[in-house]
């Protein structure tokens, strides 16, 4: 019953949508405001709807309605409760269910607080967000329909991935999902004022509290995913430029770009037709990634052909609406007024040159992403394209990047002054300077290429606090003016010095662990001690323990640092019983200051012994640090009440304080 | 950026400035591409292709196939050798570390290394994927050229594509 009214209630909301994408058009044509008002509304029951169907299947999968094809494949009854309902987008129909939920559920956003957009743009907007929306339902309905029954329901069902059974998974795709699709709302608004034909900073002012808010979500996405294989997949690796990384990494360049970009056409209405190129983008990489991801290419070119319905069938959506939005903006770009142009040197200037690497970075990641595939599919050749191609690609391109970010927001718009800020930044320099000779004389020698990395990112974070400090006039007013001064400076100001310095942190950590990271892997039986980066670590047995789906097996470790015990440490193998034995490693963490140790365990041998992996990483926690420290600065920049959704004006006292600058 | 030419720049040095650096950046960018293309990647065999071409000790490439059953010997301190086969042809295969959750006889994996110069293959990554349906891209499109090959893994492959990102796992040293 609830299966049958969930696939019902998902095809009422493709017939909403089809109307949502039709009826509004048509309203914003005649010039008709009751037409245009069906936008609102339809919206609204679109999202009722796909959100009861959502609800209907966490409820299949709550109750083990093994009657479910897609319950009985991905769960079981003893699987524990919050793995019940994370499983529910851990397999292929119900992560794309959680798609067009997620997707909707912006769609309805826009269309509860956009109230004070014009009528016929919210119209525009919400129509093409339900040609996304009832493309991807067909999908759903005609290839991957999750709420399909078997004819003779089993008892049991054959259980989610082991891998997939973490809280990872609660949240690393929710909100990798929300980042992606939110910048569906961008795409929507860049097509809507590309059929309109008129675009202006007041465009830019709506656009870019979504972009705002669907990067942060992809920032953390990202981010999580990455601490998930960390500590999951049981070899302490963190990023291993995977197709399906690549494929949530490229909407992240593309999204920052399209963040700095849709700055300057608020305040200087210049970059428009850029801006709505980078939008349409942008939302084209997270196509892709969902087709990526979603078509089985990537697992096997011959999964693709086997069983090429959902395959080709996302390959067409992509191509409809790539395709498309990149004709239509070839055909009415040219309509647009085009913006002024303005001094190399300028804040505009230096966010132009941030678009140019970011986009370059990101067109590196798509060739060494899709090369493979191309070349195979052309040639019939078999490549791997891994770390060292983005290593000597994406890389180099980063670091003039880098050096580049403490200066943007130091040069005023229009015209900047490139020395007064380099003066500015003299104290960076400095640090970053000293930063190097000390890294260098501790490293005694080694690489000259971690020292360098490391100053570089100390350059950028000292460069965001000098940023913070001269805008309050630190050290030059008395403290209670820089406390007054503090709290009137624009949270936006706040927000790019985090995320500026975020990505500084982010590196630091990086440079740190694939550097200084020191590893010790062997067999170990009871009583047998090691040495990692000062630590002692004396195997003090192994364990078996019966957990809810799975068996395990549990070795513990004594760790101590100057004979002094610090804490135990417990990694562990699982068996799943229910997965045919298929069996995961839980790596045990333990977090010295914002270092890490790290003991996976590998098999059992004869002697009572197992093999084991212990890596000590240095800084390691830096590396996730970065990115939340963005998505926060993204935060302060949301709340701030220029940039607030429908924020009026900005008010005379803010824009006093900014002259001040 | 470019030096600043001061107010009295016109919009035509404006407007070269910024195509200048466009193209200054975008050529930069080619040129790392194609050095690395040229440099970095890595192809692909099977043992049957590594007997008829001769590729040479020391050069790296991904070899795949199935896990020859009976062929695991684990040596001390975490060595091990197996042999890696496909219909025609097998090779031997040593390797130094731990080894992926679903590493068995009889599964398809890949590994990357180099052959020595006894001919045996000196692996430091061995790679599966974290589902036991799993076969290797390379491994099963091989496989299927060979006519080795169950359609159930094909099926059972795109039906199980895992839901989200971060679970390839290369196992072993990096």
């Amino acid at each position: 019953m609830i299966a049958e009214a969930g696939h019902y209630a998902l095809v009422l909301a493709l017939g909403l949508a089809l109307i949502q994408s039709t009826i509004p058009l048509l309203g914003a044509r005649l010039h008709d405001p009751a037409l245009m008002s069906v936008a609102r509304s339809s919206a609204l029951a679109q999202l009722l709807f796909v959100g009861l169907s959502f609800i209907a299947l966490v409820t299949l999968h709550i109750t083990s309605d093994f009657s479910v094809v897609n319950v009985f494949e991905n769960s079981h009854s003893l699987k524990p409760l919050i793995y019940k309902i994370t499983g529910v987008w851990g397999n292929h129909e119900g992560s794309m269910l959680l798609w067009v939920s997620i997707l909707a559920l912006f769609g309805g956003l826009v269309a509860a607080f956009g109230s004070n957009l014009p009528l016929s743009l919210r119209a525009r907007v919400l129509s093409v967000q339900a040609w996304v929306a009832s493309a991807f339902y067909l999908f759903i309905l005609m290839t991957s329909n999750p709420f399909l029954r078997i004819p003779n329901p089993p008892i049991e069902g054959r259980d989610l991935n082991p891998v997939l059974q973490d809280i990872g998974l609660a949240v690393h795709p929710p909100m990798l999902y929300l980042g992606y699709v939110g910048f569906s709302i961008s795409f929507s608004f860049a097509i809507a004022a590309l059929i309109e034909g008129r675009i202006d900073a007041a465009w830019a002012r709506w656009v870019r509290p979504w972009t705002l808010v669907a990067w942060i979500f992809l920032t953390l996405g990202i981010a999580m995913g990455s601490y998930w294989a960390y500590y999951e997949l049981g070899w302490g690796g963190w990023w291993f430029w995977d197709p399906v990384e690549n494929a949530s990494l490229m909407p992240w360049l593309a999204g920052t770009a399209l963040l700095h970009s849709a700055l300057v056409m608020e305040k200087r209405n210049a970059l428009k037709v850029w801006t709505i190129l980078l939008s349409i983008l942008t939302f084209s990489l997270s196509l892709l990634g969902t087709f990526l991801v979603r078509s089985g290419v990537l697992t096997s070119v011959h999964a693709f052909a086997t069983d090429p319905t959902r395959g080709v069938f996302i390959l067409l959506i992509l191509c409809v609406f790539i395709g498309g939005s990149l004709m239509l903006f070839a055909w009415r770009a040219s309509a647009l007024k085009q913006g002024g142009l303005f001094a190399p040197i300028s804040r505009e200037g230096a966010l132009v040159l941030n678009n140019l690497f970011l986009t370059t970075a990101c067109a590196t990641v798509f060739i060494g992403t899709l090369y493979p595939l191309a070349l195979e599919v052309v040639t019939g050749d078999k490549i791997s394209v891994g770390a060292p191609f983005f290593n000597l690609t994406f890389a180099p391109l980063f670091v003039p990047l880098m050096i580049a970010v403490p200066f943007g927001p130091m040069l005023a718009w229009k015209r900047g002054d490139l020395l007064g800020a380099a003066q500015r930044l003299l104290a960076a320099g400095v640090v970053a300077l000293v930063t190097l000779a000390v890294t260098w004389a501790w490293a005694r020698g080694g690489s000259a290429l971690a020292p360098l990395a490391i100053a570089l990112a100390v350059f950028v974070v000292t460069g965001a606090l000098i940023d913070l400090a001269e805008r309050i006039g630190l050290f030059r007013n008395p403290f209670a003016v820089v406390l007054r001064r503090a709290r009137g400076l624009p949270r936006s100001a706040w927000g790019t010095a985090f995320a500026h310095a975020g990505i500084g942190v982010a590196l630091i950590g990086i440079v740190c662990e694939t550097t200084w990271n020191s590893e010790y892997i062997g067999t170990m039986k009871e009583g047998d001690t090691t040495k990692i980066a000062g630590y002692e670590l004396r195997m003090d047995g192994l364990t078996q323990r019966e957990g809810p789906n799975y068996r395990e097996l549990i070795a513990s470790f004594a760790v101590s640092l100057d004979g002094q015990k610090l804490s135990e440490m417990t990694p562990s193998k699982r068996n799943f019983t229910t997965r045919g034995g298929m069996g995961t490693t839980e790596a045990a963490l333990l977090s010295r200051g914002v270092s890490q140790l790290y003991i996976s365990l590998g098999d059992p041998t004869p002697n009572g012994g197992i093999g084991v992996r212990v890596y000590h990483k240095p800084l390691v926690l830096l590396i996730w640090f970065g990115p939340v420290m963005m998505a926060f600065g993204g935060i302060f920049s949301l709340s701030d009440r220029r940039l607030r959704v429908g924020a009026p004006k900005p008010a005379k006292a803010v824009r006093g304080l900014q002259a001040a600058e | 950026m470019s030096t600043d030419k001061g107010p009295d720049m016109t919009r035509k040095q404006r407007r070269l400035t910024m195509i200048g650096c466009s193209l200054g950046v975008l050529a930069l960018a080619a040129g790392l591409v194609l050095n690395a293309l040229r440099d970095s990647i890595v192809f692909f065999s099977t043992p049957t292709m590594v007997s008829e071409q001769h590729i040479l000790p020391g050069r790296r490439f991904r070899l795949g196939g199935l896990v020859q059953p009976g062929s695991l010997k684990r040596g001390d301190n975490l060595a091990i050798t197996f042999e890696v086969a496909d219909n025609n042809a097998k090779l031997p295969v040593a390797y130094k570390g731990i080894l992926p959750d679903l590493f068995r006889e009889g599964q398809g994996i890949v590994a990357e290394g180099a052959l020595d110069a006894a001919g045996v293959f000196k692996a430091d990554t061995v790679l599966a994927k974290h589902d036991e349906t799993y076969m290797p891209k390379d491994v099963a499109d091989a496989l299927k050229k060979q006519g080795h090959w169950k359609d159930d893994y094909g099926a059972k492959a795109a039906s199980d594509t895992v839901a989200s990102q971060g679970t390839t796992a290369p196992g072993g040293v990096r």
